[in-house]
């Protein structure tokens, strides 16, 4: 059974108010804080920046209050520029709400009122806004996301794929694997420890697609199952969220179809 | 490293309602409506077959002003659950699930389940 609200140890109390911030271009960051070594509950502490010293990203806030405000914040980051999808996280106004999306990637200027920072929702937190991805880890490697053959490769060259067949993996191979779909997907907050959810299940399918890929009938073995693949519900949320533009629930939508078409 | 007493991150608390959310929670409050709706319509056949006393009772709890909020929230959760139940089939085909469609397919199904059990309600009162 779902449940809807946060455990005891996980509810957030109002935290810090860091010093204001001089200059006439200010903003307001709220960030979730929790630290192992504190035995306290999480925290949203309160920073302001000057935004004529910062760049334009929420990642370069963040990088900002680390280096000039508060060095304990922690969070994940590496390419900056989109790629990696280290820096994953909810980001969001206060009126509204955040979703998920990369803080390299996205403007600070998007935030009409305060930008509210979460860590990737329901996930066990290990500090601040990193959150434990072991479990997503294993659900990836549980679908085998390499290719899988059984016929020899040609001796003299690799293996080919037409044009077409190629096209097929556009909007597919471009996942960064950030995770941002999966901790967006309702089904996935509440049966995440069955259902695969949408970053996985589009892996899954990205070599289901793939015309090299000689395993598709063990593939869609392994998915036929009602929590690992039926639990998408196609709520969207996925597809709505991803920084890369791309479309999980389509994906899934493949993989269901597929099942339903070898059946005959 | 303890790992016991990490905290779960906020999701429902903090994160923005998108309309395919919302049209998807709809689609599973009314399916839950509708089965007590059947339950419902079970007590009224069964009425029907005990005889003009517990027929005109349960006719009685219709005509009350609960039982007819109860029958519009019925007619309209029918009329959501039926044009969104058409949403999903599509899906199902592979159509639809850009976000544009989805999310203005959502818009279609809300507005047809009100526009129909208007129909429904004006009709019956009328004749």
């Amino acid at each position: 059974m779902a449940e809807f609200r946060l455990p005891a140890n996980s509810k957030i109390r109002e935290g810090k108010k860091w010093p204001k911030a001089e200059g006439k271009n200010v903003k307001t960051f709220k960030i979730y804080r929790w630290s192992p070594d504190s035995g306290e509950t999480p925290q949203v502490d309160t920073y302001e920046i000057n935004l004529d010293e910062c760049g334009p990203m929420v990642l370069d806030a963040l990088i900002k209050i680390k280096n000039e405000i508060d060095p304990t914040l922690t969070f994940r980051r590496s390419c900056r520029e989109g790629i990696c999808g280290s820096c994953a996280m909810n980001i969001g106004d206060g009126k509204k709400g955040g979703t998920n999306t990369l803080a390299c990637t996205k403007y600070i200027s998007d935030m009409g009122s305060d930008v509210v920072i979460n860590p990737l929702p329901h996930m066990e937190v290990v500090k601040d806004l990193v959150p434990d991805l072991n479990k997503a880890y294993a659900q990836l490697a549980s679908i085998e996301p390499w290719m899988k053959t059984q016929t020899p490769p040609p001796p003299d060259q690799e293996r080919l794929q037409s044009p077409e067949e190629r096209k097929k993996l556009d909007g597919l191979y471009e996942c960064i694997l950030c995770f941002s779909c999966s901790t967006s997907c309702p089904s996935y907050w509440w049966n995440g420890d069955r259902y695969l959810g949408p970053a996985v299940l589009l892996q899954a399918y990205r070599w289901i697609a793939d015309s090299r890929d000689e395993y598709t009938g063990e593939r869609l073995d392994n998915l036929e199952d009602p929590f690992r693949l039926y639990r998408c519900h196609t709520i969207m949320n996925c597809s709505n969220t991803c920084p890369k533009g791309l479309n999980p629930a389509k994906a899934i939508a493949e993989i269901k179809k597929l099942m339903i078409e070898r059946q005959g | 490293m303890s790992a016991k007493n990490r905290p779960l991150s906020p999701h429902l608390q903090v994160y923005r309602w998108q309309w395919t959310m919302a049209y998807s929670i709809l689609h599973r409050a009314t399916g839950v409506a509708l089965s007590v709706g059947a339950l419902f319509l079970v007590c009224w056949l069964v009425a029907l077959a005990g005889g003009a006393a517990e027929f005109t009772l349960v006719q009685d709890f219709s005509a009350s002003i609960i039982g007819k909020i109860m029958l519009l929230g019925w007619t309209w959760s029918l009329f959501y659950h039926l044009a969104n139940g058409i949403r999903h089939m599509v899906w199902d085909s592979g159509r639809w699930l850009e976000l544009k469609p989805a999310e203005l397919s959502g818009h279609i199904s809300l507005a047809s389940s009100v526009v129909l059990t208007l129909l429904v309600w004006v009709l019956a009162y009328s004749s």
